[in-house]
């Protein structure tokens, strides 16, 4: 009988989370945002989604396999990736540079550098960066909602950040033309990328996962209030300014659901309140003074990169230690 | 200063960290039944921190219950008793639970349980005493830690410390010895308080609990509110039942607010604590003269027929216990000597229980107790749990680069094992394992 005893090391018992119940909760919580950019931009968002989702569990498989390495998909980390990524995508985008930009993610950023957990960058976010960059236009062709996307001549809107960068001094009445009404920005009629347009089920999954436990709040809140801070200071104290800043663009999925990245986000609640208020100030900063009308990507990556030094610096201090004093007894 | 609420306390300060294990207390109802008189017992020379035991008998010696059988000269070590009457058959090498060989004497039982003549209660009218008393009754930290209770009570004359900690938490699953403790033997526990206050004068006694142990807490209630308590100083407290609240730190931090520094000792900050059931075993040594011969312990867990609290002799046979619980009503896949947390997987029953075993736990289903290991994602949950605010994914990097002098750093020494990040982490990594391997490239390395 003593031979089919386990003997394992301490603890016993263990939590019921898992890395794939995790990964479900983050897929749940994008549920709705996908749903209203499905409704908005019919089907052609539903498929570049599976596109997206496809190529990015496939680069996943084939990496691994390549690589020698156990498999992984079992963790739904890919999936994820590959819904955060198109949620970021504008949705008449053709289908395979949806699929490149999956293939980026997983296989340049995430498997080369370890796979999961190891990735010094947010994956998807950086996936985009690329894209926009090397596909200017079609990165920027922002259908505008109901227009249906299947044709590549479809009515295009230009995206609320765009028009807010030509406002002055927070004066918002001078393009309320061009402007949705504000309730217009929290249900997301207007153009945009596919998962970004409705901040509402943007901040109903915010919610459900700091609910459930799978984020802690401090980065959102951080992030988010830094860029109203600044929104109020440039827009001269303009409310509905700060108000569209803060539901235009990739703000909402950027400070729930890519600056929360576990992987690319600090460890303690110190670190993550300075990563939070940096991915705020670089943000505000690219939207207030830089030629480019968002900000959200190219704040939350360069905080990536800074990440392992904001965590030098935030160590904890362990139970019962004493400021250290150099050169005395430890 | 503490709060008073309805003159009980409430904890100073919380500790950070932790988790909310199931408490699995299935037993808490169950009164502790006395085991059958053994045939045999089997009693390890080392059943404490410290220094080993010497055998003082030889085979064929004829030993009474509570005689000497192994003592040491040093000072952190405490002396080992017969636990049944009959003849010493064998003294030489035995296996433990864990699978450790040690020293230890086999006794035959003559089934009488004769008392050895020389027993009578101790004389204690001051702190020397007391500390030569608890040394001669061979009591240790019955909670689990098995560290000498008299060595916590070894205290100079100029000392500061001013509080003792009674620590009543058990905040293991499972386990509820501790529980019944307080309200089977309430008398012991008054007398046990009584006794150090006057003997070590004390300044506040507080009495500390969980608030999911409702009977004892009612019990120990009517204890601290009844006029033996004139002068204020015994104060109960209910603690928020959150794993590892029963940990030696952070008992000190939620009961004064004080923080043991790493590499120190409670008493360094001005405490002692001191399990529930060794503080009434101190009660009741100093009234009979009787030592430590027996222990009370859970038997639970799925795999067992009918759980139950037993009081076992010391010695008795793992098996022999599980059998008197009506044998296991499905096959075992993990037994365990201790709780779910902290406990020591054991890989054979046919060893003897030690002191500091508050319980057996035998599963069957292996389904809660294991997780698939993955990558770690980095999310920080043992981080957030750890009551030590250390960051062991952290750790783990640097045990598997062996960076013995980064470890130090950021403090992987004062890791007390509890479990609570490998409890938490969701990626099922054996984090426990890597702060024991981090702390061992410590030790190897050598402090900068």
């Amino acid at each position: 009988m003593s031979k089919k005893l386990t003997v394992s090391p301490s603890p016993h018992v263990r939590s019921k989370e898992t890395t794939t119940g995790i990964m479900l909760d983050v897929i749940i919580a994008l549920i709705p945002a996908l749903i209203m950019s499905v409704y908005y931009f019919g089907l052609r968002a539903l498929l570049l989604t599976f596109v997206c989702v496809g190529s990015a569990v496939l680069s996943e498989y084939v990496c691994r396999k390549v690589m020698k390495r156990n498999n992984t998909l079992g963790d739904l980390s890919a999936v994820v990736t590959g819904l955060i990524l198109a949620l970021n995508l504008p949705s008449s985008l053709p289908l395979w540079m949806g699929a490149l930009g999956s293939i980026i993610a997983i296989v340049v950023v995430k498997q080369m550098f370890g796979g999961i957990g190891q990735n010094f960058v947010n994956p998807a976010m950086t996936a985009r960066i690329i894209l926009m960059v090397s596909f200017p236009t079609a990165m920027a062709h922002w259908v505008a909602p109901f227009a249906g996307s299947w044709s590549p001549d479809a009515v295009t809107a230009a995206t609320p950040m765009a028009v807010l960068a030509g406002v002055e001094g927070g004066d918002v009445s001078a393009v309320a033309d061009a402007l949705p009404s504000l309730t217009g920005m929290l249900f997301g009629a207007h153009g945009g990328s596919m998962g970004e347009v409705c901040s509402l089920a943007l901040i109903a999954g915010g919610f459900y996962l700091i609910i459930r436990k799978v984020i802690s709040p401090i980065i959102p809140l951080c992030f988010i209030g830094t860029v109203a801070v600044f929104m109020l200071i440039a827009g001269k104290g303009s409310l509905e300014f700060t108000a569209y800043q803060l539901l235009g663009g990739g703000l909402m999925l950027g400070a729930f659901f890519m600056a929360t990245d576990y992987s690319t986000s600090p460890l303690n609640k110190k670190g993550k309140i300075i990563f939070g208020i940096g991915c705020g100030l670089i943000t505000s900063v690219i939207r207030i003074f830089g030629s480019l009308p968002e900000g959200v990507s190219f704040s939350i990556i360069l905080m990536n990169i800074l990440v392992p030094h904001i965590e030098n610096l935030t160590l904890s201090k362990p139970f019962g230690f004493v400021k250290e004093k150099k050169g005395g007894k430890a | 200063m503490s709060k008073r609420l309805d003159g009980v306390l409430t904890a100073v300060k919380r500790g950070r960290g932790g988790v909310a294990v199931a408490h699995n207390k299935n037993t808490a109802d169950m009164p502790v039944e006395r085991l059958p008189v053994p045939d045999k017992v089997v009693l390890s020379m080392q059943q404490h921190i410290g220094v080993p035991c010497t055998p003082v008998v030889k085979v064929g010696d004829e030993v009474a219950v509570g005689q000497v059988i192994g003592d040491s000269d040093k000072f952190i070590s405490a002396p080992i008793h017969a636990t049944v009457s009959g003849k010493v058959t064998a003294v030489g090498d035995i296996k433990l639970a864990n699978g450790i060989i040690t020293k230890g004497i086999t006794i035959e039982s003559d089934g009488e349980m004769r008392l050895y003549e020389g027993i009578k209660p101790p004389v204690v009218t001051n702190k020397k005493e007391l500390c030569d008393a608890i040394r001669a009754s061979g009591v240790v930290g019955l909670g689990g830690a098995g560290f000498p209770t008299h060595v916590k009570f070894n205290l100079p004359d100029d000392s500061k410390v001013d509080t003792l900690i009674i620590n009543a938490a058990e905040c293991e699953p499972y386990i509820t010895v501790d529980y019944r403790e307080c309200i089977d033997n309430t008398k012991y526990i008054i007398k046990g308080v009584e006794l150090l206050r006057d003997i070590c004068g004390f300044k506040q006694i507080i009495i500390a609990i969980e608030d999911n142990k409702p009977q004892a807490f009612k019990d120990l209630k009517a204890f601290a509110d009844s006029d033996n308590d004139a002068d204020d100083t015994i104060k109960l407290m209910t603690l928020k039942s959150r794993y590892p609240q029963g940990a030696e730190k952070m008992m000190v931090l939620s009961a004064t607010g004080r923080k043991v520094p790493p590499g120190k000792l409670p008493s360094d900050v001005g405490c002692v604590v001191i399990n529930v059931a060794s503080l009434a075993f101190i009660a009741r040594y100093v009234e009979t003269g009787k030592p430590l011969v027996s222990r009370s312990i859970t038997v639970d867990g799925s795999a067992i027929k009918e759980p139950k609290n037993l009081r076992v002799p010391i010695g008795t046979n793992i098996q022999d216990i599980i059998d008197y619980c009506g044998g296991f009503k499905a096959e075992p896949r993990k037994i365990l000597s201790g709780g779910p947390m902290m406990g020591i997987a054991i890989c054979d029953t046919n060893a003897p229980i030690c002191k500091q075993n508050n319980a057996i736990l035998a599963f069957a289903d292996r389904k809660d107790l294991i997780k698939t290991e993955r990558e770690c994602i980095r999310c920080g949950r043992c981080v957030d749990v750890c009551p030590m605010s250390l960051m062991p994914t952290l750790i783990e990097r640097y045990a598997r680069i062996k960076d013995g002098e980064k470890l130090n750093d950021i403090g992987v020494m004062v890791c007390m094992e509890c479990g609570s990040c490998a409890y938490a982490c969701p990626s099922g990594r054996p984090l426990v394992q890597y702060m024991r391997l981090a702390k061992q490239v410590v030790r190897e390395g050598g402090k900068k």
